[in-house]
């Protein structure tokens, strides 16, 4: 099987899409004939034509309330927010017209539509280019939100996202572009050609939204990660030597409340991880749930390991990050607990 | 004294010039437009400049954005004092086509004052009614074609009447009722009729506009005939969804006319406030090179000439049109406000355009196709066809009667399908 990285995975779904369906169409700033700024649209502009793959001027809002129009006329635009940093001028254009155009006109105008965001850090980006804002998404009724964590999910959840009929908002995280990144910024990164999940399918594959994957089995504590904190995870457990099951949630919204119900309930114990900050993260949603769901079965705390409540910074970055030695010892501490 | 000048000398020449002395300081102050008059004031429309009617040329629909900046700043009329259609924008309608036009606005003013009335009654929450501004939506929807849509914002129920929706599901809409084709999801009179070229009004201002051109532009995309057609109000042009819009419009020629309807009033913040130091709202299209023109919103057939020029323009491929509709919103911005606290209560009467009903009725009796006694028997008729159309609709239930969409409804159509979590919330609220 073909290995990819996560930009060519990414670059492969829209090239599926594209080629399966006439009313897919991609645009965004420098998405054209550059080919996006990570080069997630390259070649799709010469393959499929200047009307269906296009420079937009610099205005989010514009690229998506653009698209809400499309997507309301019957096409299935899957656009570029350059970084998920930007897309505040466009936020009420997704909150207020894609979430709810469907309910508001019961279902005479729908919107299909799919905003990709480059997300998270780890990449020097400071405060502009590195935040994650998830929970701006799942706490907005009408939409669902997607964090893929390697190639191959990035592949089959993109090619679902673009078939939904509803708007998904679709965090990409940049860190991860190349490669898995373990969390030890100063060691070298390991290309996706080396990991197994860098192993893509070719042509069209769905990997169904609302279904999260156990990344690696164990017994003494349930992880709850996504995105870049996957992989941070699965090293923090290894470099603790902790027998723990990390759940990749793949899908914040809708949620696989299932697994991650049967997981806790066999270890007892549960660690959040997220990158983004702590007070209304989406971990906190994760908590609450959790509790609500395993309260019975909890033998400590839920614990959650986030980015510190303080805009991203800059030289301070691995400062912030929520890396393999905080998650370490959150996990320690449940276990003592 | 500086000399300011000295500024303007070429880079080598000022190299060898005394250094330019600051000015004093002055103290800054901050403008802030006011009306020309306030409660208590006499009403003073002459800062409205108002050409005759027929003044102004109508150009080719080719023509180049450049060659027709005047009619940015003019007013394209056809209807004299007299009541005779004149100029070069007269001629397109027929007198069945004008007699329609004059049903339509006394059937939206008839309906206006009947649900005015149900909001005053408790049998509706809000309303909002188009008194003054008839012509603009009734006579542009005339220039429409099957499949043409709409993105318009709450006073534009003229182009449902005109375009032959059911006066029983608008005021179902209202009542919120079991009949509500929304099914009381939506604010009264935020409707939507895909079938009728109607986009959902989202309640938000200005959101529509700039999806107005993407839905032209996924028409273009498709080599679709289809056009869009945007409207917002003179005080939302301010939000930046408007400024997007022209960007989007003009950078991809997309075939849509973007519309702003100039009421005077953004509830109590009159227009000065939205329009700053540009000379009109038209004017905001000239810097995209947009072909812009302003029209007497009160007069239907310059509303439908003018609208006729520019979807013929965004069918013919040519590129989008702004067009500003000079009118007046004679009545209170919705049920919640009393325009008596913002203007002088008599501005209406004073406003320079007239009534848009009143001006088509008495060209039509200078035709000779109308008389004052059939006007006055048609509005009877119609009174009877819209309180007919009241009573079912309240048979099927008002606000706050037994007779409304169900709990389990509103869990509905969030989604294509309901996800978990919102299936168990569903079940929790035992509906």
């Amino acid at each position: 099987m073909p290995r990819r990285t996560m930009i060519e995975a990414i670059r492969d779904a829209m090239d599926v899409m594209m080629s399966r369906d006439d009313d897919v169409v991609v645009f965004g700033e420098d998405v054209g004939y550059f080919g996006g700024v990570f080069r997630a649209t390259q070649g799709l502009q010469a393959k499929y034509g200047t009307s269906r793959c296009f420079d937009t001027p610099i205005s989010e809002l514009g690229i998506v309330g653009i698209a809400v129009g499309m997507a309301a006329y019957g096409l299935k635009p899957c656009v570029e927010i350059q970084f998920a940093d930007y897309m505040y001028p466009a936020y009420d254009q997704i909150v207020s017209e894609a979430a709810r155009l469907r309910y508001r006109s019961n279902g005479q105008f729908t919107c299909p539509l799919v905003v990709r965001m480059p997300t998270g850090g780890g990449i020097f980006g400071g405060q502009t280019h590195s935040q994650s804002p998830e929970a701006l998404f799942t706490h907005v009724c009408g939409i669902k939100t997607v964090v893929p964590s390697n190639p191959r999910d990035a592949k089959g959840l993109l090619i679902s996202a673009i078939e939904d009929p509803d708007p998904v908002i679709f965090l990409e995280p940049k860190r991860l572009y190349n490669g898995p990144f373990d969390g030890h910024h100063d060691r070298p990164v390991t290309p996706w050609s080396k990991h197994d999940l860098g192993e893509v399918e070719d042509g069209h594959f769905a990997i169904p939204l609302g279904s999260a994957a156990i990344r690696r089995q164990g017994q003494a504590v349930t992880i709850l990660a996504y995105g870049t904190m996957v992989h941070v995870a699965q090293t923090a457990a290894a470099e603790a030597d902790i027998d723990a099951e990390i759940i990749d949630l793949r899908t914040l919204l809708p949620l696989d409340l299932d697994t991650i119900e049967t997981s806790v309930k066999k270890t007892g114990r549960c660690v959040i991880v997220h990158e983004a900050t702590l007070t209304s993260g989406f971990g906190a949603e994760l908590c609450a749930l959790v509790q609500t769901r395993c309260f019975y079965h909890l033998e400590a705390p839920i614990v959650r390991v986030a980015g510190w409540d303080t805009p991203y910074p800059h030289a301070q970055e691995w400062d912030y990050f929520p890396g393999p030695a905080r998650i370490g010892r959150a996990l320690i501490e449940t276990l003592e607990a | 004294m500086p000399m300011p000048d000295q500024n303007l000398t070429d880079d080598t020449m000022s190299s060898r010039r005394e250094p330019v002395r600051s000015p004093e300081p002055v103290p800054l102050k901050l403008h802030v437009p006011e009306p020309a008059v306030r409660p208590g004031g006499k009403p003073d429309f002459s800062n409205i400049r108002i050409p005759r009617a027929g003044q102004v040329d109508r150009p080719n629909v080719d023509v180049d954005a450049e060659a027709i900046r005047d009619l940015a700043f003019s007013v394209i009329r056809v209807l004299n004092r007299d009541g005779e259609a004149v100029g070069p924008w007269a001629g397109a309608l027929s007198e069945s086509e004008l007699l329609e036009g004059l049903r339509h606005m006394m059937t939206l003013r008839a309906f206006d004052a009947r649900m005015q009335m149900a909001q005053r009654q408790g049998k509706t929450s809000f309303y909002m009614q188009h008194m003054g501004e008839e012509a603009v939506s009734c006579a542009f929807r005339k220039a429409l074609l099957p499949g043409d849509m709409n993105f318009p914002t709450y006073r534009q129920a003229g182009l449902l009447i005109a375009g032959g929706y059911s006066l029983v599901e608008m005021a179902c809409q209202i009542y919120s009722n079991t009949h509500d084709p929304l099914k009381g999801r939506q604010l009264p009179v935020m409707y939507s009729s895909r079938e009728h070229g109607f986009f959902s009004i989202s309640g938000n201002l200005a959101t529509q506009y700039i999806q107005a051109v993407g839905w032209a532009m996924a028409s273009a995309i498709k080599n679709d005939t289809k056009i869009a057609v945007a409207w917002i109000g003179d005080g939302a042009t301010a939000e930046s969804d408007f400024h997007a819009a022209l960007v989007f419009a003009s950078t991809y020629r997309a075939p849509v006319v973007l519309n702003i309807v100039n009421n005077q009033w953004a509830i109590s913040t009159f227009q000065g406030i939205a329009r700053g130091g540009s000379g009109t709202f038209a004017a905001r299209g000239l810097g995209f090179g947009i072909p812009s023109l302003r029209v007497d919103g009160n007069d239907y057939l310059a509303v439908h000439a003018v609208a006729k020029w520019a979807c013929e323009r965004a069918r013919r491929n040519l590129g989008p049109t702004l067009i500003e509709h000079v009118t007046y919103r004679v009545g209170a911005h919705s049920t919640s406000d009393d325009p008596a606290g913002y203007r002088p209560k008599t501005e209406s009467d004073a406003w320079p355009l007239g009534d848009p009903v009143i001006r088509l009725k008495n060209h039509l009796i200078v035709r000779g196709a109308w008389s004052e006694e059939r006007h006055k028997q048609t509005e009877a008729e119609i009174l009877d066809t819209v309180i007919s159309a009241q009573k079912e609709a309240e048979s099927y239930g008002t606000l706050h009667s037994e007779q409304r969409p169900t709990a389990r409804d509103m869990f509905e159509g969030v989604f294509a399908e309901m996800p978990p979590h919102l299936r168990r919330q569903r079940q929790e609220a035992g509906v």
